[in-house]
């Protein structure tokens, strides 16, 4: 047997809860310069318990900083394409970081909260952000990168019932809102937000009490705790492109399905990085889209793997595997525009081996947000 | 009857000049949720060291390497339902493929269940 397991840096950093996983029977990983838990029970029982009742997931990896200062809507709008100025206190938005190629460099949640902005960015891409953020931000707006709060996410159906137990507030939530809320006398900040597909929530909480929030959370009967494994098939199922992989500097925002992103306002303006390429691409379509594939039969598609229309090579996997909730290998990659259609048959070379694939609408799940009124 | 072991953490148990493969379960237990087992074709001739199966889990795909060489006989068919056999019995129902071994002398290299289990431990 062997396993291709990526190379990580030299020093792997220990995060406030390493020890509650690894005393819950966690296999700890190095994961984006970090220890942290691949799976606890085994990622289709996580999988599976995280669609039907409640997930625990540690995410204390991704970067949590702030914006704040006089023009920081603006600031960020001049990095971003999301109307930052127009998001309300305690609303969350989705957005990305754009490189003046209209690459992207990242892609984000951004919430207001009241005299600051908060921004959620991935754990790989952290410190590049930091630094981009500095670089391009005006000397009177202030970023500080929050890195004595860990960030726990609480994924699934029954999340609600069980947060609100001890955060009652939490009910009052609808999707991608957030709230500044107290747990006794810990200060948390908690949005209806996730990476699963699923209803729930995202919780700041200071690192010294994360492992007490942990340990009341899993105290319930719905709540267990959930490895990384069933994080990439959960977001895999609900069609939440991975930043590194589906997402890259490579790529722009309408090719990656992402243009959802990009604000009428904006569309409309204009002056973000790299406007001058991409609103002509949304006027006019791109070269290859952002696509998802489901996969006859059981072999996986991972990604690298190449993608043919007949005997020409339209496209490549960017990540694959076992979808637990879907019962077979589903796969998201790039093709070529003119196989992008839904139902479009196309196969993919694995090992030599070519798997019969369509071309399917996402998410292959159907998300559950919680969304307390109609959005236009 | 006798079992040999691999340091890639496949098995093979020798009767005459027949061997059964299969992986351990010490790397089951690693490799996590088996979803599809690629087996070798009955007749292909492998090369002891040859990747000749692919177990994919939901987190990878891996290959297994052949302990010996020889003639594939058989491959589990049970394994195309349930390629959770593998985890399950890992050294029983969960067995990949079959062979008749073209070099016994290949086994002497391999260790047997103390050795791997110390070897195990080690890791």
């Amino acid at each position: 047997m062997s396993e291709t397991e990526e190379k990580f840096e030299d020093v792997i950093a220990e995060l406030p809860l390493g020890g509650w996983h690894r005393a819950h029977g966690a296999r700890m990983v190095p994961f984006a310069g970090y220890h942290m838990p691949i799976q606890y029970q085994g990622i289709i029982a996580e999988h599976n318990w995280t669609r039907e009742n409640a997930g625990l997931f540690d995410v204390s990896h991704m970067g949590q900083l702030t914006v704040s200062g006089e023009g920081a809507a603006e600031a960020l709008e001049a990095l971003m394409p999301g109307d930052i100025s127009a998001l309300k206190p305690d609303r969350v938005r989705y957005s990305l970081l754009l490189a003046e190629n209209g690459g992207i460099l990242d892609d984000l949640m951004v919430t207001n909260a009241g005299d600051h902005y908060a921004l959620i960015v991935n754990g790989a891409t952290k410190w590049d952000d930091i630094g981009h953020l500095r670089e391009f931000l005006p000397d009177e707006i202030t970023l500080n990168h929050l890195d004595e709060q860990a960030l726990l996410a609480l994924q699934g159906p029954k999340a609600a019932d069980a947060l609100s137990r001890i955060v009652p507030g939490a009910l009052d939530l609808g999707f991608m809102q957030g709230f500044a809320a107290k747990w006794g006398d810990v200060l948390l900040y908690i949005t209806r937000s996730g990476y699963t597909g699923e209803d729930g929530f995202e919780i700041s909480v200071p690192a010294e009490q994360a492992a007490m929030l942990a340990d009341a959370l899993v105290a319930m009967e719905e709540v267990q705790p959930i490895g990384l494994g069933a994080r990439d098939s959960l977001r895999l199922e609900a069609g939440l492109p991975l930043y590194g992989h589906d997402i890259t500097e490579d790529s722009d925002p309408v090719s990656a399905d992402l243009a959802f992103a990009i604000s009428k306002k904006r569309r409309a303006e204009g002056g973000f990085p790299g406007a001058h390429r991409i609103l002509p691409l949304l006027a006019n379509g791109t070269s290859s889209k952002r696509v998802g594939l489901t996969i006859d039969g059981r072999m996986a598609a991972r990604e690298g793997a190449a993608i043919f229309a007949g005997e020409a090579q339209v496209g490549q996997v960017t990540s694959g595997g076992f979808a637990p909730s879907v019962g077979g290998p589903i796969a998201m990659g790039y093709v070529d525009a003119g196989h992008a259609l839904s139902g479009t048959r196309l196969s993919i070379e694995v090992r030599g081996k070519m798997l019969e694939a369509s071309v399917t609408d996402m998410p292959f799940v159907p998300h559950r947000y919680h969304r307390k009124e109609t959005r236009k | 009857m006798t079992v040999y072991f691999t340091k890639d953490h496949e098995w093979i148990a020798v009767d005459g000049t027949t061997g059964t493969v299969g992986i351990t379960d010490y790397a089951q237990e690693q490799l996590g949720d088996i979803t599809f087992v690629e087996l070798p074709g009955v007749g292909d001739s492998v090369n002891k060291g040859d990747a000749v199966s692919v177990v994919d889990s939901v987190k990878a795909a891996s290959d297994v390497y052949t302990p010996v060489s020889g003639a594939v006989t058989e491959a589990n068919a049970a394994l195309g339902d349930a390629p959770e056999l593998v985890n399950t019995a890992p050294e029983g129902d969960g067995w990949l493929y079959k062979l008749t071994l073209s070099d016994s002398g290949e086994l002497d290299g391999l260790m047997d269940e103390a050795g791997y289990k110390t070897y195990v431990e080690g890791l």
